[in-house]
């Protein structure tokens, strides 16, 4: 359990450095799918959600792991959809249309 | 021992899918290449949530009603307009920090009063973590909406008032790490922060959200880590530590733009600090210039640097800026635009709004590229921006702005802005700009002014 904990530790240290180090390389320009995408991402907290309501350990387990997946879902789909779409519309200027 | 094959497999899935995700988000370094990086968070996504559901012994019935619920309300959530991704993000902090706190709240139930230390420190900190972040950002997405008041609301005290309620949470929840069989505590450790979200949001202002949004992100990422520490999930915690690197960075850039410091944006109320700086209100003289005199000046520069402002987006001038865009280009402008950070109501909003209206992005350049050219430049036409261009930030000490970084569009040859009025901004701060010899005042709505504009230049039309 301690060395579990340890290595956490390091996960998190780690994830903390590689964060900073490839999120200040995103240009402002795209700040705004940059938020989106990572609330996506965020939104991974659903594998919990998920466990936690399929386990059924308990009435409140599974029905507040059943919300849980409901709002991290919305994330999830939410979230690429945005970004998707934001992204699209971001075009080089070149030959255009008329 | 005869799952082992089956977990490792899971186990498998999440590996990839962390590599995926950190790969998503290198790729979003640039515009040509951004749009891998959903297509790999996609799958990353999809691996983990397959690979979770082969865990051994799960009930598929709720999993699968919530999957299909969830995606019926996050469809929708994908497809608001380009305006309102500002309030659509802030519910989305919302959604991803009430899962964490249901999930907080599901995992000590099971298992108190058997909790050690460490184990209940980290679930008490995902949920106050949580539980502030949802109804904060749910606040955030009610003022951005304007379902509620966008005014700051101060009341004497309020500081005291916040960090009470916060300090007390705290007790409460070190009394609990001690004392994990204390369970009627801990309802106490999600009630006040959720109270305590909605107080933090009040005395927030429209003008400061880019920087309250950006914040919230970062603590919803926070505690979605401190879950992955409570479900000893390594996935979770790099997830949750990337989304927090983001919302971090995102904040510090937002304060900077506006010379501000964390503290002072959470705790300050700028829309009430009604300075001195009000007390000069004699009528100084304007230059002010009509449609057809804005258009030939336009016309016969070489060089024009367009400064959008939130303003710009209300009226919904977009897209006849993109004509204005188009008709100069076609006269042979130079056009720019020149990006504040805090321009819209989150960061790099404004971008958003002009890609969609089909303005190339390497001709958006923000306010450290552009304020270079600006000296070169012949026209700066601001439009919908105020604070942001106001010189007084770099001259006046007393100017309750003094310090933030601007757009130097003062010093192009001429200064055009499209204003409603002489009325003052947000901040309530007089514009030195506007009485430059070089400014001309187009007053007016901007979205029917650049319109008469492009008129006048024989262009538009085509697209309507």
């Amino acid at each position: 359990m301690k060395m579990d904990l340890l290595t956490s530790l390091y996960v998190l240290m780690l994830a903390g450095f590689i964060g900073f180090e490839v999120i200040r390389k995103v240009s402002p320009l795209l700040h705004t799918p940059l938020m989106s995408l990572t609330n996506a991402l965020d939104a991974i907290a659903v594998v919990g959600a998920i466990i936690l309501a399929g386990e059924h350990k308990s009435t409140l387990s599974t029905v507040l792991g059943t919300i849980a997946i409901v709002a991290a879902t919305s994330n999830v789909v939410g979230g690429f959809l945005i970004t998707d779409r934001m992204l699209r519309m971001f075009k080089a200027s070149g030959p255009r249309k008329p | 021992m005869s799952l082992m094959p089956s977990e490792q497999l899971i186990e498998i899935t999440y590996l990839i899918a962390t590599a995926l995700f950190i790969l998503s988000l290198k790729w979003l370094s640039s515009p040509s290449t951004a749009r891998h990086g959903v297509l790999a968070g996609e799958i990353g996504m999809a691996l983990a949530i397959v690979g979770t559901l082969l865990h051994h012994g799960l009930e598929y019935k709720w999993v699968a009603i919530a999957l299909v619920l969830g995606t019926i309300i996050g469809v929708p959530l994908g497809k608001v307009a380009m305006t309102a991704v500002p309030q659509r993000t802030a519910l989305s902090h919302a959604f991803g920090a009430l899962c964490v706190t249901l999930v907080g709240t599901a995992e000590f139930y099971l298992r108190a009063p058997n909790v050690s230390k460490f184990m209940m420190s980290v679930l008490s900190l995902e949920v106050i973590l949580g539980s502030l972040t949802f109804t904060g950002s749910l606040m955030a997405a009610g003022k951005l909406q304007e379902l509620l008041p966008q005014r700051p609301i101060t009341y004497k005290g309020q500081n005291i008032v916040n960090l009470g309620l916060l300090a007390v949470a705290i007790g409460v929840a070190s009394q609990l790490v001690l004392h994990p069989e204390k369970m009627y505590l801990f309802p106490l450790i999600i009630g006040i922060p959720l109270f305590f979200g909605v107080m933090m949001i009040i005395p927030i202002g429209g003008a400061d959200m880019p920087t309250v949004i950006s914040l919230l992100n970062s603590y919803a990422g926070l505690s979605a880590a401190a879950m992955g520490f409570v479900l000893d999930s390594k996935l979770l915690i790099i997830a949750g530590a990337l989304d927090g690197a983001s919302g971090f960075i995102l904040s510090v850039n937002m304060s900077k733009a506006m010379n501000r410091s964390f503290s002072n944006v959470l705790f300050g109320a700028f829309g009430q600090e009604q300075t001195t700086a009000t007390a000069t209100q004699e009528t100084k003289p304007v230059k002010s210039a009509t449609p057809e005199e804005a258009a030939a000046i336009l016309g016969a520069a070489s060089k024009v640097v367009i400064v959008p402002g939130y303003g710009m987006a209300v009226a919904q001038a977009q897209h006849k800026v993109r004509e204005l865009y188009d008709t100069l280009t076609k006269r042979g402008v130079d056009v720019k635009f020149g990006i504040h950070p805090v321009a819209g109501r989150m960061p790099g909003h404004m971008n958003v709004l002009l890609a969609e209206a089909d303005i190339p992005y390497d001709k958006l350049l923000d306010m450290d590229e552009i304020n270079g050219d600006l000296p070169q430049t012949d026209v700066a036409l601001v439009i919908g921006a105020n604070d942001v261009t106001n010189p007084a930030a770099r001259t006046d000490a007393g100017s309750p702005i003094f310090g933030m970084p601007i757009l130097d569009v003062d010093k192009a040859r001429t200064v055009m802005v499209i204003k409603r009025s002489m009325a003052a901004g947000f901040a309530g701060i007089d514009n030195p700009l506007y009485y430059l010899d070089r400014t001309l005042m187009l007053f007016g709505d901007a979205k029917s002014f650049v319109g008469s504009i492009v008129r006048e230049l024989g262009g538009g039309g085509t697209h309507g």
